[in-house]
């Protein structure tokens, strides 16, 4: 690692986040001065704002690259070595011999479940979600109270792909399954969630989560004997915008139901 | 920071533990690691610093100007621009659309030179970017009229299955992750703004129920469009 390196890569990152910032700057500023016509206010510190989100993500972006992405690789790999999993006895084993059944994978499952949960935890998307919902609701609608549930919801809907990888079932039934789970807790859960719970499902899955998720999986279905990882790889992001809709909508059920438990007590008191 | 610095810990946490209690190696490259990581608790200081001063404030004005002028023919164009725009140049999605030309390929669906490929993966990525702007101009609408998100979102959920049954298995993976591709992390800030703001502006909408919600849409409509791409191109 050296200096000359580090910058180069920043200023290339910067490049490219410039980029994709420009699009989104031409139809903000086209739609302002030719449809709107109206001075934008405060367009000093919306600017440097801008600025801001460019340089943060720039940042974000670069560390990312150098050190959680490649030993988060790293790790997917090692755990998914099928060597690893049948522990070191087998290390003499011939490698097409191990047979491996699905419980085997507990490790996987849990690395699985965790990187899940925490890097939802630093999804910049979820984060600005979080907060625009904690203003609109009032503060009803507690920041950690969204993240963590949603990180939750990503976490299970992660470690469930990956069972489904290493057993090989087909993705289309889990999905449909998860529908109908969402389609019956949107007519129980408050009205006020359902739109946010929704959205949980589309924020979750960005910058932070796609690559180390998808490290995963093609790891998995490279390892996993009869998996093909272009067929079986994918489909784990699928899972990580399902599940948080259920999970988002669990945590409203929870509160409200505990709500209305607590209120008689406090009447009676 | 200090927030920063919260919403790393756990997956710092999560990687050391995996790697010296279950695998049991030392950690490579420490040194790089501990810059990458200041680097990360950096950038999203920034960002959440930059989003606050200037993307939720232009998303909101923009919202409300639009919804001051009455005009919503171009408040729909601008929905439809700012889906279009954002996902065709996602770098998440492009990854993706690479990936998929190689499954096709793979699969001797397409043509297994370079020229097929990209071809097919440039006609992915505008066939997504062309449902994030319906997506966006539908939820929009949905806004204005005040219209509950449950039965689009069902709506949709029938036609994703009825696809399903139809679509080549092959496609049928890719067409589920594209839907939670396509929303990048500039795009959300804004887009939630715009759906918040116009909802507030509106007589009789309410915020919470009525502002969020596009972001659903944009995440559901690409896997439709994406299986079609498959069923019309293989």
């Amino acid at each position: 690692m050296n200096l000359l390196t580090i910058l180069t890569n920043l200023a290339q990152t910067m490049l490219s986040t410039v980029t994709d910032v420009i699009p989104i700057a031409v139809i903000i500023f086209g739609f302002q001065f030719a449809v709107i016509r109206q001075p934008v206010p405060n367009i000093g510190k919306v600017l440097t704002g801008f600025v801001w989100v460019v340089v943060g993500l720039t940042f974000f972006l670069v560390g990312l690259e150098r050190a959680l992405f490649p030993l988060g690789k790293l790790m997917a790999q090692q755990l998914t070595d099928p060597v690893f999993i049948a522990g070191g006895e087998a290390l003499n084993a011939v490698k097409q011999a191990i047979t491996l059944s699905w419980q085997d994978y507990g490790w996987v499952y849990l690395f699985a479940f965790l990187i899940g949960f925490s890097t939802t935890i630093a999804e910049p998307s979820l984060i600005a979600v979080a907060i625009k919902a904690n203003q609109v609701s009032g503060g009803a609608i507690g920041i950690w109270g969204l993240r963590i549930s949603v990180a939750l919801g990503v976490a299970i809907g992660i470690s469930l792909g990956c069972y489904r990888i290493v057993v090989g079932d087909p993705i289309h039934w889990y999905i449909i399954a998860g529908y109908v789970v969402v389609v019956i807790q949107t007519l129980f859960a408050p009205k006020l969630i359902i739109p946010l719970a929704y959205d949980s499902g589309g924020v979750t899955t960005s910058t932070v989560t796609v690559p180390l998720v998808a490290a995963l999986g093609l790891g998995l279905a490279e390892t996993v004997p009869g998996r093909s990882p272009l067929i079986d790889g994918f489909g784990l992001i699928a899972f990580a915008s399902l599940f948080p809709m259920m999970s988002v909508m669990a945590y409203a059920q929870l509160s409200q139901w505990y709500a209305q438990r607590k209120r008689p007590e406090a009447a009676q008191s | 920071m200090l927030g920063s610095i919260r919403d790393l810990a756990p997956i710092i946490a999560v990687i050391v533990f995996f790697q010296l209690v279950i695998i049991q190696q030392p950690l490579p490259n420490v040194l790089e690691l501990l810059v990458g990581v200041l680097f990360v608790l950096l950038g999203l200081t920034f960002f959440i610093h930059g989003l606050e001063q200037g993307l939720f404030p232009i998303g909101e004005t923009m919202a409300h100007a639009f919804a001051k002028k009455g005009s919503v023919f171009w408040l729909l164009v601008f929905a439809f621009a700012l889906g279009f725009g954002t996902t065709v140049a996602e770098p998440a999605l492009i990854a993706v659309a690479a990936e998929a030309a190689e499954v096709a390929a793979s699969g001797n669906m397409i043509a297994a030179d370079e020229a097929a490929k990209a071809s097919y993966a440039s006609g992915l990525r505008f066939t997504v970017a062309l449902s994030v702007g319906l997506a966006i101009v539908l939820g929009v609408f949905r806004i204005l009229k005040g219209w509950p998100i449950q039965y689009l979102i069902i709506g949709g959920y029938v036609l994703v299955v009825i696809l399903t049954l139809f679509a080549p298995v092959e496609i049928i993976g890719i067409a589920y992750d594209s839907g939670g591709v396509t929303t990048s992390t500039i795009t959300v800030p804004l887009v939630t703004a715009l759906g918040v703001g116009l909802a507030s502006s509106i007589k009789g909408r309410n915020p919470m129920i009525d502002g969020f919600g596009l972001i659903a849409l944009a995440s559901l409509t690409p896997m439709m469009f994406v299986m079609v791409y498959g069923m019309v191109m293989l």
